[in-house]
């Protein structure tokens, strides 16, 4: 290809990539020149190289563009969204044609006498603009503006709009860019952009000049710009890659030596290594700092998309985007791009109500997307929040049992943590209404594949009617990983850092907390169950002493779980590498790593892993075999007990919170009912039978349930058992309590229906309005001190309410 | 798009050492396996080396008997033993490691012994005895009858591929 079309092409799709953005914050600030000026360069820059370059069809598309953009600059024209809409239409006939170009390197043919019409329609009765005494008026009028000299002027440009004049730069570049940030003459640009009020337009005075300098002509259409274009290179992305690999090898080889030399105080390598040590480390973050990029341009393109959804569904919506500074690799980048225009798409589309019924529910009319990133330990956060209507947790119950993927009554006994995880099953998508946007069911499943994929974990919260908040945690590069090293059976094992939580040494004194009911181990962490995998069992490795025993608790979207070894390291910095065809079929492993002392430990996969802990979700395949894996679908972990009878009795352990043994004498009536004091408060009992004497037993099992409002201590006598199994309810019930009846290792038992229980716990539930309902009565007539002690009762009550 | 993609440099140039002096037309690297003698075509061999530390590898089929790091390439190690349904190796036995490249990817045969490169010397490979045991005539290529002895012959593909293999 011709060397000057090359760097046309490449030039062109990097500022195109800005026009959208710009365009589209235009609309919002009309009255924002620098925006204009920027845009309307762009533009002319394109069409003035056409000219070089004989490509007539874009120059043509480029010039009616640029008409329609000097109007609007000379205010002539006013900025509305149909002149928006024909320039944005225009922008893509550009990227188009580009598009054809580096393909064929030739101009695609195509038919724009549509477009061209529309595009002079704006020009009305005003003669053709002379663009080029338009140009140098601009000029100067930007020279005017320009107090500080022009390179910081140039610095300052590069901080607020990072990596927009080229696809790479080098280090040599960023340096004096961080400087110009810091520096005095252009203070650190805010890490807010916001769509509606974009960086270039919020002036303190000490920024002014900063500012109004962004919008300073750039290298490709200016003369007067250097000292960036000068220091900077453009650097193919797979040398960069190469230097990437290369710097991990050497990282290997480092870490090997360090190993070897550590054992030899006097050896004559140490000091020439701890040199080699620095500068590899060094070296390293260079190279990874090349490829650094930030988040923001993978942003760049949802301005644009949520106009044009908003455009197209005569919503309003409002794009905000916090921390676009945030830097990470640039293959991480590329990676989260797709699923990040995904949920962005989703929550503009489905999650923000149309205006009308907005403000009929009291909400503002313009509803609010909302991104944030930031970097938190070696990870990048992205938050994506909005404020519509939220999930409809007993829709997506519904639809996960009508698709099969749960059972009913297995659905009715999910947290709605549990619940939203369905939104990432394939296939699973909520809208009633399939717009030409999103909402075809092929979505969700696929992002938070792309972002296991990279290490990276997902989590959502929605709460009805107010909004939904997706988090995601990726990590900074994908070359470079921080694993925990644990070991098992003898060999060493690496786990992803991104997935750990947190670790318990197992000790004299919390061992008790470790209970293996039939092989099944749960850990009372805190006020958790933790369903414990024994990695040992997992891998068929022989189990160890326990005697250095510990459990990594690791977190899997919402789930939880421990992880058994014999005994946790440190934490390593290790180069993942793939692990070959003959054991790419167990999924327990993610990959292969050599160590600093050159052995290789196997990676493991920690999403695998959470398929064993009991999980009730269970969709995912962990084994090869499908056959297997369906058999597996839909086991539920019951805990299993009796009370007052021979009958066996369970329920679902994704419910219980806690087992406790209770001494009798801790069994206290008050008001009518059983209670204990628990952990502060007190804990509501119910006998599991009619007529059983709860004193009776010392001390006497309690099977303790709670979610976000209700707690209750189920009483029984024996807890037998924790059975993981596919849950068929062969009978329903009609007695209260019972939801119906199971074959559950072989006995019929009795699922109980805990829904019935925790009602019966809390008569008074719905707690707050009921205790104000019950004050109001109480106000109309009573002496104070009863009064008094009357609400020194209900706020105990409350606090116990509030503290569950 | 402006700069060509610069090739990653080829496997360690230590490759070389091992193989140029097996490097023969149409030889046979000749090794012992629990007494049996066989051989595989010396332009699959990348290198001999000696006992290496390997990392077994967990649930992983029997035949994979770890990983070993081959300066810093992670190499697949086949127990060719257990591939050929042979008795297991006596505990204070190391095995000699064949290093043969399939795919872009390293796989190191386990054998007891290393032998000499074995030239045909005009002896053309004879098909396969029907008597020869299941496993192995699945990977063999044939026999080659030598003075003292028959050496069998193995297909590399064959050793990798299989359902013992797990691949």
């Amino acid at each position: 290809m011709d060397e000057l079309l090359r760097d046309f092409l490449t030039e062109s799709t990097d500022n195109l990539g800005r026009l959208d953005r710009e365009i589209v914050e235009l609309e919002q600030t009309p009255d924002n020149r620098e925006l204009l000026a920027s845009i309307f360069r762009t533009i002319h820059t394109i069409k003035g190289t056409c000219g070089f370059l004989d490509l007539q069809r874009l120059e043509s598309v480029a010039h009616a563009a640029e008409n329609v953009l000097v109007l609007l600059r000379d205010g002539k024209l006013a900025v509305s969204a149909p002149i928006i809409s024909d320039v944005l239409a225009a922008v893509d006939v550009i990227k188009e044609i580009l598009d054809g170009l580096e393909r064929e390197q030739a101009e695609p043919a195509g038919d724009d006498a549509g477009l061209l019409a529309r595009l002079d329609r704006w020009l009305g009765p005003a003669a053709a603009p002379d663009e080029g005494d338009d140009l140098s008026a601009l000029f100067a009028a930007a020279a005017t503006r320009a107090p500080v000299p022009a390179p910081i002027a140039e610095l300052a440009e590069a901080a607020t709009t990072p990596g927009r004049r080229g696809r790479k730069q080098t280090n040599a570049a960023k340096a004096p860019r961080k400087r110009a940030a810091q520096a005095p003459a252009a203070p650190a640009v805010p890490s807010a952009a916001v769509a509606t009020a974009p960086a270039t337009e919020p002036a303190p005075p000490a920024q002014a000049p900063a500012a109004k300098l962004a919008a300073a002509p750039t290298p490709a259409s200016a003369p007067a710009a250097g000292s960036i274009a000068e220091g900077s290179l453009r650097v193919g992305v797979e040398v960069l890659d190469l230097l990437m690999n290369l710097a991990g090898e050497l990282v290997l080889s480092r870490n090997q030596l360090v190993q070897l030399a550590q054992d030899d105080e006097n050896s004559a390598y140490r000091m020439p290594l701890q040199h080699l040590n620095r500068v590899t480390s060094e070296l390293q973050e260079a190279v990874m700092k090349t490829r650094m990029q930030p988040i923001g341009n993978a942003w760049s393109k949802l301005p644009r998309l949520v106009r044009d959804l908003c455009q197209a569904s005569g919503k309003q919506i409002e794009l905000e985007m916090h921390g676009a500074d945030t830097e990470l690799d640039r293959q991480v980048l590329q990676a989260i791009q797709d699923p990040l225009t995904h949920m962005v798409r989703n929550s503009a589309d489905h999650g923000i109500e149309p205006s009308a019924e907005r403000a009929a529910r009291g909400k503002p009319e313009r509803g609010l997307v909302r991104l944030e990133s930031y970097h938190e330990g070696g990870y990048v956060v992205i938050l994506i929040r909005d404020d519509g209507r939220g999930l409809d947790v007993e829709a997506i119950r519904a639809k996960a049992v009508d698709r099969g993927l749960v059972r009913p009554e297995v659905a009715a006994t999910l947290s709605d943590a549990q619940v939203f995880r369905f939104i990432f099953e394939p296939g699973f998508s909520t809208a009633e209404k399939v717009t030409n946007v999103s909402g075809r069911g092929v979505g969700m499943d696929v992002v938070r594949r792309n972002i296991e994929a990279i290490s990276g974990t997902i989590e959502l919260a929605s709460v009805r009617g107010e909004g939904t908040t997706i988090k995601v945690k990726i990590p900074l590069t994908l070359a470079i990983l921080s694993a925990l090293l644990v070991q098992t059976g003898g060999q060493s094992f690496a786990i992803p850092q991104v997935g750990v939580l947190e670790l318990v040494r197992l000790t004299a004194e919390n061992r008790a907390r470790l209970e293996v009911i039939n092989g099944a181990r749960l850990y009372r962490l805190r006020d958790v169950l933790l369903p414990i995998v024994p990695l040992a069992d997992v891998l068929r490795l022989p189990a160890g002493t326990e005697e250095h025993a510990s459990i990594v608790v690791c977190q899997v979207g919402t789930q939880r779980f421990g992880l058994l070894v014999d005994a946790i390291f440190d934490t390593h910095e290790i180069v993942a590498k793939p692990s070959g065809r003959m054991v790419k079929q167990i999924h327990y492993y993610s990959g292969t790593s050599i160590l600093g002392d050159g052995r290789v430990v196997m990676i493991l996969d920690v999403p695998s892993l959470a398929t064993l802990a009991c999980s009730v979700e269970g969709v995912q395949a962990h084994d090869g075999a499908g056959a297997e894996a369906q058999a597996e679908a839909e086991r539920v972990a019951l805990v299993v007990f009796t009370a007052g009878s021979e009958t066996a009795r369970a329920v679902p352990l994704s419910r219980v919170s806690r087992l406790e043994k209770v001494p009798a004498r801790d069994f206290e009536f008050a008001d009518g009912r059983w209670l204990i004091q628990y952990r502060g408060g007190l804990l509501p009992i119910l006998p599991a039978a009619p007529g059983l004497e709860l004193r009776a037993l010392d001390p006497r099992p309690v099977i303790v349930f709670g979610d976000a409002q209700r707690t209750l201590g189920l009483a029984v006598d024996v807890i037998h058992d924790i059975v993981e199994q596919p849950l068929v309810l062969q009978r329903r019930s009609l007695t209260p309590g019972v939801l119906g009846t199971a074959v559950v290792a072989g006995r019929t038992t009795e699922i109980v229906d805990l829904e019935h229980y925790l009602t019966a716990a809390q008569p008074e539930s719905g707690s707050a309005e009921a205790l104000g309902a019950s004050l109001h009565a109480l106000l109309a007539g009573a002496d104070r001190e009863v009064l008094t002690s009357a609400l020194e009762a209900m706020l105990a009550q409350l606090r116990e309410e509030v503290a569950v | 798009m402006i700069y060509p993609a610069t090739q990653p440099p080829g496997p360690a140039g230590g490759a070389a050492g091992g193989a140029a002096s097996l490097s023969s037309d149409h030889g046979f690297v000749s090794f012992v396996l629990a007494g049996e003698r066989l051989g595989i075509p010396v332009e699959r061999v990348q290198e001999v080396l000696n006992p290496q530390a390997i990392s077994p590898v967990p649930l992983a089929p029997d035949a994979v008997a770890g990983f070993l790091n081959l300066r810093g390439q992670i190499v697949t190690a086949l127990d060719l033993r257990a591939r050929l349904g042979l008795p297991a190796r006596d505990g204070a036995q190391r095995s000699m490691n064949v290093v043969v490249r399939d795919r872009d990817e390293l796989f190191s045969l386990l054998v007891d012994e290393v032998g000499d490169v074995v030239e045909p010397a005009g002896r053309a490979v004879e098909p396969t005895p029907p008597t020869l045991a299941p496993e192995w005539r699945a990977c063999a290529l044939g026999v080659l009858r030598l003075e003292e002895h028959l050496l069998v012959v193995l297909d590399v593909d064959a050793l990798l591929r299989g359902e013992a293999a797990g691949a």
